[in-house]
């Protein structure tokens, strides 16, 4: 779509472009390119010397079995959170488009939990599943299960799992269910006439609202890429060990807290290539959707 | 929708209830807590029931924060802190993405895509994925630990002026005509057209912003060195510390249920918005 009536001014186009590209330049672009920098350069924790290196910290980074480690960290958190608050949503929203009483309180009542911040789910599932004074986490040790999240990793990653994709159902919720009510209902009433619910949903409605599945995928593997430090930082610190050390977390640690400015540099490169393909796919496909 | 098929009844309230107490569990759990004393819990015999401490721990955590630290800071004043960043960061973002959407939108110009391009590939610069320089540069300009390096490194959207963008092109070209030939330039159009017509994805905006600025983490993290700058949602996680039984988990929880409160109530009240705005940002 392109627009034919346009305004004619040398100047205001860049008045008006002026304070989102400053801060672009400042805060986005200038601090990219120094990441780009370090990340071929070599440099002590003091900063006294700096060393050019090439690809070397790449190679380090890339052959570091405890990198190596945290993507397979990632992949799993980020394929079990992307699987289940997707599979939890499309269930309530399916269910929620069909015609049953009270489905706006319903509708809210499953909305709010977007409005939680990670760190602060983490407060509340800690509270839940902690070993000695949890209600769950005392439950299941009474059961016989030794339930510490603090000494085993799988425990800790399944629980940073739950408290990252429960907070994540409800924005699903709702981009599934906008998808299912955008079907036409003539659609829906022509397929009706000769096929039960659950073929109707699986041959009409889930292909209909595809393009929305596909964008909520990426959605969510960015947000557990990357808005899940919270989660992580509250629950676990990434530990036991290296347990629940994801990509993100990894930087971090190694940045912030240990200062190696070099290896985490090329672990942003790293991601920015993650985040560049992933936003890539996504416009292009919705770019494509949206302008037929 | 009249055609759907009404279903068998009771499944579907089964699965939403399901669904619905999930959620609200652990928000449940997490009122209990906040009633009751720091002995029962950590003896782990919390019932499910309020106990009679509720009143103390919330004005305890209101107005001087966990017993526990040395030094704690009180909610109010995290509270406050979280407020003045997301409102910020809320409106910067919207004022910025608003006017350089209206130029990339109603004007041609020499580099107009290339500007477009680099406002859009900041969606790719998370700042978790530039942590360290983003951080020098905010300690270059002198903005550690103030609201400024707080709020003005975040306001940058690409989605946002994407959003404009996309409702903007929706404004018929005959809107335009019509504008110019009534004489109106580009400001006024902006102020008595763009603006009126697009002030429901202004709200729907502010409730997704909002949401995103109350609910920041590893930004104020980071920028925050003195302990009166932190965020509520900081302020939880530093309270919760190492996490053993000792700590003041009714003060925490107390902590936690004032923490979701802001947010939540903008979701609850301004609900359709918050739909329209989300499902907005798709297309």
């Amino acid at each position: 779509m392109r627009r034919r009536a346009i305004f004619h001014n040398k100047v205001l186009p860049y008045l008006l472009l002026a304070p989102q590209v400053a801060v672009t330049l400042v805060f986005f672009l200038w601090p990219a390119g120094q990441a780009i920098y370090q990340s071929v350069l070599l440099q002590d924790p003091f900063g006294l010397r700096t060393q050019f290196v090439w690809l070397e910290n790449f190679r380090v980074v890339l052959t570091d079995p405890l990198y190596l480690g945290s993507v397979r960290v990632t992949l799993i958190f980020s394929t079990a959170v992307t699987a289940l608050s997707m599979g939890a949503a499309l269930l309530f929203a399916v269910v929620a488009d069909m015609r049953i009483r009270g489905a706006t309180t319903y509708k809210t009542l499953l909305t709010w939990p977007y409005a939680v911040a990670p760190a602060v789910a983490a407060s509340l599932w800690l509270f839940i599943f902690h070993p000695s004074i949890g209600l769950l986490g005392r439950r299941l040790r009474y059961l016989g299960i030794a339930w510490d999240y603090k000494l085993n990793g799988n425990q800790a990653l399944l629980l940073v799992i739950l408290a990252a994709s429960w907070k994540q159902v409800s924005y699903n919720f709702l981009f599934f269910l906008a998808g299912l009510q955008a079907i036409p209902p003539s659609v829906i009433e022509a397929a009706s006439l000769d096929t039960g619910p659950a073929r109707r949903f699986w041959s009409i409605a889930f292909p209909l609202i595809s393009p929305t599945t596909f964008f909520l995928l990426v959605v969510n593997v960015v947000y557990a890429f990357f808005d899940t430090f919270g989660v992580i930082h509250a629950l676990t610190g990434g530990g036991p060990g290296k347990a629940t050390e994801t990509l993100i977390y990894k930087v971090y640690t190694d940045g912030v807290i240990n200062l190696d400015l070099g290896g985490s540099s090329a672990q942003s490169m790293i991601l920015m290539l993650v985040v560049v393909t992933l936003t890539a796919i996504q416009f292009r496909y919705i770019e494509r959707k949206v302008h037929y | 929708m009249a055609t759907r098929q009404r279903p068998t009844q009771w499944l579907p309230h089964f699965i939403l209830v399901v669904g619905v107490a999930s959620f609200a569990f652990p928000i449940y759990l997490a009122l209990i807590g906040s009633t009751h004393d720091a002995g029962i819990i950590a003896r782990g015999e919390m019932p499910l029931v309020p106990g009679p401490h509720g009143l103390d721990n919330y004005w305890q955590a209101w107005t001087r924060g966990s017993a526990e630290r040395v030094k704690s800071i009180p909610v109010q004043a995290l509270m406050f802190n979280s407020l003045v960043m997301a409102l910020g960061i809320t409106f910067g973002k919207i004022a910025i993405s608003v006017i350089s959407a209206y130029a990339v939108a109603f004007f041609v110009f020499p580099l107009r895509m290339f500007f477009f391009w680099m406002i859009f590939i900041t969606l790719m610069l998370p700042v978790e994925v530039r942590i360290i320089p983003t951080y020098k540069v905010v300690a270059d300009l002198g903005m550690v630990d103030s609201f400024t390096g707080l709020i003005i490194p975040l306001i940058a959207s690409a989605t946002a002026t994407l959003l404009f963008r996309q409702v903007f092109l929706t404004i018929p070209d005959e809107l335009v005509e019509a504008a110019k030939i009534d004489g109106a330039g580009a400001l006024r159009f902006f102020w008595s057209v763009v603006i009126p017509l697009s002030r429901t994805n202004i709200a729907a905006l502010f409730v997704i912003l909002f949401i995103y600025g109350w609910n920041q983490y590893l930004w104020p993290l980071l920028i925050t060195s003195s302990r009166s700058m932190e965020t509520i949602v900081i302020g939880i996680v530093k309270m919760i510390g190492t996490g053993d039984a000792q700590t003041d988990w009714q003060i925490i929880m107390a902590t936690t249920i004032l923490a979701m409160l802001p947010p939540v109530a903008v979701i609850l009240f301004m609900q359709r918005w918050f739909v329209k705005g989300l499902i907005e940002a798709e297309k």
